[in-house]
């Protein structure tokens, strides 16, 4: 353990912990998928309603993805901007 | 820039600065964003001469490029009228300008630009402007009382829950946006230069979902949102 400074240490936890926060893709990936599901289920009974269907689950899937997109924001701040190691 | 952990020099998708002067004491950096977004209001410019110019010309069976911009007009006249109904004649024009902005600054990256919403200073402002929108309609046809009765649902005790759920629009409108633009941009800048040795062609499909798919929706989800928004903020009136 010789030579490793503590912002060494800093940056390596920095690295662990974006990798943590990317685990927040695990939600949104479950709930894009339902919505997918759902959407298919609607298609099958309604064929009519395609457009419409597809348009409304494209809106509520990207809205769903935003909580993902924070963990990426954080994994990303903590890679490239390193708020902690200053 | 400073040094990233892992990929420090290799990877380039930050804002970088082009060139600095001072005003009024401060220090005011140009950079990459003002660049990429002033060519992108420039060729927005550049079409609504022409479509000015084919409209003063204008016949009653379009052809060229009069069709072209009666058809994007008409076409987001359109999305204003299927979700705000009878407010649409009021904010068909704003929706209007953002979509296009938005589209055209999100799939800049096709042409070798970086998408200036991949800055967080351009969609912070489009989410305030929205906010400004939303509050002002509140106040305007709702009156004070039933903003405050607003507040005060289900009961009064939730208002400090109801004023956070208020100012969290703009921060989740803008921080939407600029994270879906911001993972494209990095993943692609992550192709080129990781994989920089293979390469060719291939990362065109990687382009067609991050920049045109992806960028398409987001416009798509701001403009929709906004409009939503500023429907429930008129109320049934």
């Amino acid at each position: 353990m010789n030579g490793i400074t503590g912002t060494d240490l800093i940056k390596a936890c920095s690295a662990i912990g974006a990798g943590l926060a990317v685990i927040a893709g695990i939600g949104p990936g479950i709930g894009q998928g339902i919505a997918a599901g759902h959407a298919a289920a609607a298609v099958g009974r309604n064929p009519g309603a395609k457009s419409d269907i597809t348009s409304t689950m494209l809106l509520g899937q990207a809205v769903a993805e935003t909580t993902g997109l924070y963990g990426l924001l954080i994994a990303m701040l903590l890679l490239f901007v390193q708020p902690l190691a200053k | 820039m400073n040094n990233g952990i892992l990929l420090s020099g290799e990877v380039d998708f930050m804002v970088k600065g082009v060139f600095s002067y001072h005003i009024f004491g401060q220090e005011v950096w140009i950079t990459t964003t003002h660049v990429c977004m002033s060519i992108v209001i420039l060729s927005i410019i550049v079409f609504c001469v022409l479509a000015k110019r084919s409209m003063l010309r204008a016949e009653a069976v379009p052809g060229g490029f009069q069709n072209i911009a009666e058809l994007v007009v008409e076409l987001l006249d359109g999305v204003v009228e299927g979700s705000m109904g009878k407010n649409a004649i009021k904010f068909a024009n704003y929706i209007g300008t953002i979509f296009i902005f938005i589209l055209l600054s999100n799939i800049s990256g096709l042409f070798g630009l970086r998408p200036p919403t991949a800055d967080y200073g351009v969609t912070l402002p489009l989410g305030v402007i929205t906010f400004c929108l939303i509050f002002f309609n509140k106040i305007k046809y709702q009156k004070v009382s039933g903003f405050l009765k607003g507040l005060c649902e289900p009961w009064p005790i939730w208002a400090p829950i109801n004023v956070i759920g208020d100012v969290a629009v703009p921060i989740s409108l803008s921080l939407r946006l600029f994270a879906n633009v911001l993972s494209g941009t990095v993943m692609m800048a992550l192709v080129y230069s990781l994989l920089s040795k293979i390469a060719i062609a291939w990362p065109a499909a990687l382009h067609v979902y991050f920049d045109l798919f992806s960028g398409a929706i987001q416009t798509y989800v701001f403009c929709m949102l906004t409009m939503t928004y500023i429907t429930d903020a008129i109320g049934d009136k």
